[in-house]
């Protein structure tokens, strides 16, 4: 079973799990087996912009672990889960494809119908 | 015996969301045509089960807790209990918001648990947090 999970939401609850929720299922998943492709569109397409991600300090406490988007998108490569940006929603937020990680591969929307097509379960995020 | 298997991802924690109502409704209507449900609750949604969770009255409409007669979700939840319907809570979920003390019938698992049940379903459907 091919399962394409497209992430749309983003930056949800990043700063309480240190991560992000679906990108970590993600990776769950794959490690239980999952035949998995992630697609990051919307807002979730900030996810594959080269980032830093320093610690955080609210009050007294220092969030040292704060999500690391980029090194989630290569430990899901890594994995052998293939990752896809939908080029469009770049290019309406401003953001140049030069400026994000060569993990995640610019997709038009166009040819997002194929890969639908090619998946037995779509989970949207 | 149902030949059929449908399995939720749900993510809304309870008395937030109309996707909380429309889970349930189509959980229902689900076992009512005696289709197998399995339910993975993730993030928030682990509390729609807590046992805690008490009915209260309404000041302003200015009912008792009798006349609210308020439906808490676990009351929801505990309404659709079927031997059909398996409700895993994530345990890591579970444990950051400290909603271990659910209601009768529910079990503690994590994402391979998900997986296994989308494996062994008819048709998964994702209804995640917006």
């Amino acid at each position: 079973m091919r399962i394409l999970n497209i992430v749309e939401s983003a930056y949800r609850g990043t700063l309480e799990e240190q991560d992000d929720t679906v990108l970590w299922l993600s990776r769950a998943l794959k490690n239980a087996g999952a035949d998995l492709t992630v697609v990051l569109r919307g807002n979730a397409v900030n996810y594959a912009v080269r980032q830093d991600c320093p610690p955080l300090t609210i009050g007294r406490t220092t969030i040292q672990h704060p999500a690391r988007p980029n090194e989630y998108l290569a430990k899901l490569q890594a994995k052998g889960a293939k990752v896809y940006v939908v080029a469009e929603d770049l290019v309406e937020r401003g953001i140049a494809a030069q400026g994000c990680v060569p993990e995640a591969e610019p997709l038009s929307r166009a040819d997002l119908v194929d890969l639908l097509e090619a998946h037995d379960q779509i989970w949207h995020w | 015996m149902a030949d059929r298997t449908l399995t939720l991802a749900i993510m809304d924690a309870p008395y937030e969301a109309a996707a909380s109502t429309t889970a349930f409704r189509i959980i229902g209507a689900a076992l009512a045509k005696d289709i197998r449900v399995n339910v993975f609750a993730y993030e928030g949604a682990v509390a729609l089960t807590m046992k805690d969770q008490a009915p209260h009255a309404n000041p302003v409409k200015g009912t008792s807790v009798e006349e609210e007669a308020h439906p808490t979700t676990k009351d929801l939840v505990a309404a659709l209990m079927a031997p059909q319907l398996r409700w895993v809570n994530c345990g890591l979920c579970v444990d950051e918001r400290g909603t271990g003390n659910w209601i009768e019938g529910v079990t503690r698992g994590g994402p391979a648990d998900f997986f296994a049940m989308a494996m062994e379903s008819t048709a998964t459907l994702v209804i995640p947090t917006r």
